[in-house]
């Protein structure tokens, strides 16, 4: 079975949500502290939302340089999949491992809803299990959810292809491009903005569109 | 020669006897200070008379409302009492669910400081609550908000309710708590005095419950969280005016005599703190613990002390600070947030010590527990404070304020709402039920709602249009909660006995309606000034009411909150008791859905409709009336109504309340984005518009219906078949009235709050 | 010990809704002749002489703000 790291900080909120999708994919959620610069053999990394620091300086800012980050930056350059979702999207731009910054979302207020995504690339580590061009319907909850970057970063983004998600039927933060989630060069790591964690269960959530996200990553751990 | 500073020492307080002290100021009265003098035997310190004026305030002490308060406890009998393990009087009232878990919750208000500072009052109101359920030995699960506002476009609301909704957010989200429900009512009493209640609810299994008590001598005592600062203090400066200790200290003097009576909160050191001592509780590592809320450190020495079998001493001086020079009366009555007071044995304090330095927490050992009976408090060596900790915490004075029914309130009863005009052709109904669901206290709370992370957790079931808020508990059984806080101050204000036992209702039919079983009560009581006879009436009836009701329906109150003086001049706010009612279900997988169903259901109306405007929605956005007698209140009604949706199969159901029938057929059909056709039963205005009690919509498949008409006979429980819920999407249809578009509906009922709000 | 100023703003080309929120609220307050706002932030550090202004540098530029989307003016107030 695969094993999937699961970040926490001080201030991260939706750890518990994320090893939860990891269990509901068929991997085993692996705990990974801050403080220890130790992945615990993982096969993948979940770097998950939250207000990792409360957000201090700038949302991700501190997060970045804690001691668990150093291998996660060292892992992902030799090409293991991690997923940021949020904060944790937030966090990998500050780490470099992701281009762009997330500032504050342009309505100035802190959004909670369903949003509608169009899945662009189902050639990452994370997207596999999703058919090119789905519409899927995930939460957003965020206060600084907006993507910001150069226009000549955008244009790279859009021309090589790694704009991954997009938001359609409104724009929930004034992202540029509709941008939800990006990923890197090899595709291997992806940073999203909503949550699917929290669309695995549709007791508790709107569907279960985000589940794929967890079961794509089981067939591209390297081994 | 530079002077020093002087502390005023119990020593010094003793030889110095005819000193002249500023009790007044701090809010005491002449016999109470003469009182503490006797208890002491001397006149207090600066320090001894801190803790007392702000443990003996209205706010902490509760004294004019201890005397009715305590009908609650006359009035829950053992058989209510059965399911509690912890009740009023505790940092927040627990309840057995079943299956080893324990629940806690609670409301309580936050409402001065959030007219004064909207986002820091508010967000600093929900911090509060939230650490009262961790004191509990509670993980907080979940928030709801019952907000009261002035009108919904007055200048001055614009500026109080983005504030407070971004407080709300700002600080709940931040924890990880979803926000599962609420309220948002608007109403010009409350122009000066918003209302900002916050609830939180927290469960642990049984055996993990932690009450707040100082036992075992020799145990030490633990301050731990954030650092003490000037938060909060700003009455207590006139001791510093007071004292030889004015002009020389330091950083002391005049120029600290503007202290901030605002306390600002910090969300991530209280999440860090929960991490914290949830893994304090789960090592076993605590024997007692207290939060510091109003009245901070006096409240929490005093009341660990008061509750324990022994005495306390503290040196104050090992209190961390954040701000210079602070007195120890200043250290006393410090409002800084995120703190918490644990009581620790002796051997498990390095344990204790090495939690808090994993999760980044400050912890110093300040005091010990001692046999004896005083609360000593030291500040470099000499004692500044020695009382009896029950004088302090429990003992306070007790206010028997005079009582009397407004002069005004027969002639608010005769002022019938019947003359008012009435719509009556097709086109005035229709363009009624438009203006109404557009009308600010009815229209649609998203602009609220979407500030909010209501999916934190993975464990919210329902959430807000839903008439309750209900999360999952148990992952691996299903069990859950649901919970809802209801309150129609106007009702309250024509009877406040009724009304509140109608505000209770509401609340038990709104968990009713969501599958669960109601268990217990938790009530804000927000009022004007207690020294107006015509509010301690109003209180006292409102008190009366909630207990006779709680008991009619078998179900305790837990505990709650009083806050008064919600007053401007000579104009209270409409009496407002909030009642929050709690609920268990088994196995979320079984609750209701608010809404229309789905198509081909065939929809009920459970209950009575009456003639009854009096106080409604309509009479006040239609005619800006409020008079005559609010609807009648029947509890046993309510009772048969739960039972009947625990025993049937619905689609979907959704509670009458606030605007009547019209309103809830348009709230139904947009959350479910299904249309419907129905047929009015009598009078369509009354049928639109009445707000009789006890009354549900419900949608039925069409398999069950049968069946379900039988189980109604069968209860004696009163129904009407409205209609079916259409495969057309597109039209709300009354029979012989009007087809309603849902778009225009949609359109009319999101367009309010956001038109106002921005 | 010497005190140092870092001033922290978004660049030009970034959107700054709460600088626009700022600017918007001013004639609602009675205030004229404001054409815009900008919101940054400001830093005050006590550093010792080990502290030299490649360091301080470095502090700005890796941490204080991010260059993806901000600039930053360092300044030693004598």
């Amino acid at each position: 079975m695969s094993r999937v790291g699961v970040i926490t900080f001080p201030g991260t909120l939706d750890d518990t949500d994320a090893a939860r999708a990891v269990r509901y994919a068929g991997a085993e959620p692996v705990a990974l502290w801050h403080g220890d610069a130790d992945l615990r053999g993982v096969d993948a990394v979940v770097v998950p939302g939250g207000f990792s620091y409360g957000d201090y300086l700038r949302a991700g800012a501190i997060a970045r340089f804690a001691p668990v980050m150093g291998e996660v930056v060292t892992a992902a350059r030799a090409g293991m999949p991690v997923l940021g979702i949020c904060n944790g999207f937030q966090i990998l731009c500050e780490a470099g491992l992701l281009p762009g910054a997330l500032v504050r979302n342009a309505g100035l207020h802190f959004v909670c809803r369903d949003q509608r995504l169009r899945v662009e690339r189902t050639s990452t580590a994370w997207t596999g299990d999703y058919a090119a061009g789905a519409e899927i319907v995930i939460p957003v909850k965020n206060m600084d959810g907006r993507f910001a970057a150069a226009s000549s970063t955008v244009d790279e983004l859009e021309g090589e292809g790694r704009v991954v998600f997009r938001y359609v039927d409104g724009n929930p933060n004034g992202s540029l491009g509709d941008i939800a989630g990006i990923c890197s060069a090899d595709g291997r790591i992806v940073g999203l903005m909503p949550h699917p964690e929290h669309a695995i269960d549709a007791l508790t959530g709107p569907g279960v569109d985000g589940l794929a996200m967890f079961t794509s990553v089981l067939g591209k751990v390297l081994t | 020669m530079t002077a020093t500073v002087h502390v005023d020492s119990v020593t010094h307080a003793a030889s110095t006897p005819d000193v002249p002290q500023p009790y007044r100021e701090l809010g005491l009265k002449d016999d109470e200070y003469t009182r503490i003098r006797e208890i002491l035997g001397r006149r207090p310190t600066d320090a001894e008379l801190a803790m007392y004026s702000v443990m003996w305030s209205e706010h902490c002490s509760y004294k004019s409302s201890k005397v009715h308060l305590s009908y609650f406890g006359q009035t829950t009998t053992d058989e209510m009492r059965a399911s509690m393990l912890a009740g009023i009087g505790e940092n927040a009232g627990v309840v057995d669910i079943g299956d080893g878990w324990a629940v806690t919750f609670k409301v309580e208000s936050h409402n001065h400081p959030s007219y004064v500072e909207p986002y820091q009052g508010a967000a600093t109101g929900v911090g509060g609550i939230v650490r009262d359920i961790l004191a509990m030995g509670a993980r907080p699960l979940a928030v709801m908000d019952p907000l009261r506002f002035g009108a919904a476009d007055h200048p001055d609301t614009r500026r109080v309710l983005p504030g407070v909704v971004a407080g709300v957010g700002g600080y709940g989200n931040c924890l990880g708590l979803p926000n599962i429900g609420g309220e948002v009512v608007f109403d010009p009493s409350y122009q000066g005095n918003p209302l900002v209640n916050a609830l939180c609810v927290g469960a642990m299994r049984v055996e993990d419950l932690h009450l707040a008590h100082a036992s075992g001598t020799g145990n030490k005592v633990i301050l731990f969280g954030a650092r003490t600062g000037l938060d909060g203090i700003g009455g207590v400066s006139v001791l510093a005016s007071d004292t030889f200790a004015a002009s020389d200290s330091a950083e002391g003097g005049s120029g600290r005599k503007k202290l901030p009576s605002v306390q600002v909160g910090d969300p991530f050191t209280e999440k860090v703190l929960i991490e914290c001592c949830l893994e304090l509780f789960g090592a076993g590592l605590v024997v007692g613990i207290q939060d510091l809320g109003g009245a901070g450190l006096s409240c929490a020495t005093s009341e660990l002390a008061s509750a324990g079998d022994g005495g306390m001493h503290v040196e104050l001086d090992r209190v961390p600070l954040r701000a210079k020079g602070m007195t120890p009366a200043e250290i006393l009555s410090s409002e800084s947030q995120e703190r918490m007071c644990a009581v620790v044995r002796p051997s498990d304090v390095d344990a204790f010590m090495r939690v808090c330095a994993k999760w980044d927490v400050t912890a110093t050992e300040i005091g010990e527990v001692t046999d004896g009976d005083r609360l000593v408090i030291t500040w470099h060596g000499e004692t500044v404070l020695d009382v009896p900790p029950r004088t302090v915490a429990h003992e306070g004075p007790v206010y028997e304020r005079p009582v009397e029914r407004p002069t005004d309130q027969d002639a608010l009863l005769a002022d019938l709402p019947d003359t008012l005009p009435r719509p009556s052709t097709s086109d005035e109904l229709r363009a009624e039920i438009l203006r109404m669901a557009g009308s600010p206290n009815l229209a649609s709370r998203r602009w609220v709602t979407e500030q909010y992370d209501r999916y934190v957790r993975g464990g919210t079931v329902l959430a807000q249009p839903s008439d309750a808020g209900m999360i999952r508990i148990d992952e691996a059984t299903g069990r859950g909660v649901a919970v809802s806080c209801d309150c129609n101050g106007r009702f309250v204000r024509l009877d406040p006995y009724v009304g509140t036992q109608l505000a209770l209702a509401e609340a038990y039919r709104n968990v009713a309606v969501s599958g669960a079983r109601p268990v217990a009560v938790t009530n804000c009581l927000n009022f004007g000034s207690p020294e107006d006879p015509g509010v301690m009436w109003q209180f006292q009836q409102a008190v009366r009411g909630l207990a006779d009701g709680c008991a009619a329906l078998g179900i305790p109150v837990t505990g709650g909150n009083v806050s008064f003086y919600n007053q401007t001049g000579a104009t209270a706010i409409l009496p407002t008791p909030v009642v929050g009612v709690l609920g268990v279900i088994e196995d979320v997988r079984t609750r209701i859905r608010t809404g229309i169903g789905d198509s081909g259901d065939e929809l009920f109306l459970l209950g009575e409709t009456r003639d009854e405007l009096a106080g409604s929605e309509w009479a006040h956005v239609v005619h800006g009336h409020l008079g005559g007698r609010p609807p009648a209140v029947d509890l046993a009604a309510e009772q048969r109504l739960g039972e009947l949706l625990r025993a049937a199969r619905v689609s979907a159901a959704h509670d009458l309340s606030d605007g009547g029938l019209a309103q809830a057929l348009v709230e139904a059909c947009l959350i479910s984005g299904r249309g419907a056709e129905v047929t009015l039963p009598g009078d369509p205005f009354v049928a639109l518009f009445s707000e009789s009690s006890a009354r549900v919509l419900v949608a039925v498949p069409p398999t069950e219906a049968a069946a379900f008409t039988a189980l109604c006979q069968e209860q004696n429980q009163p129904t009407h078949r409205l209609g079916t819920v259409t495969e057309d999407n597109a039209l709300l249809h009354i029979d012989g009235l009007t087809d309603l578009p849902l778009d225009q509906l949609r359109t009319t009922w999101e367009a309010t709050l956001p038109a106002l709000f921005g | 010990m010497a005190r140092v100023v870092v001033d922290v703003m978004p660049k030009p080309e970034i959107l700054d809704p709460q600088g626009q929120a700022v600017a918007n609220a001013l004639p609602r307050l009675g205030f004229s002749g404001v054409s815009e706002v900008r919101q940054g932030k400001h830093f005050e550090l006590e550093v010792d002489d080990s502290v030299d202004d490649e360091t301080l540098a470095k502090i700005a530029i890796g941490f204080l703000s991010n260059p993806v989307i901000e600039d930053f003016v360092v300044r030693r107030i004598p």
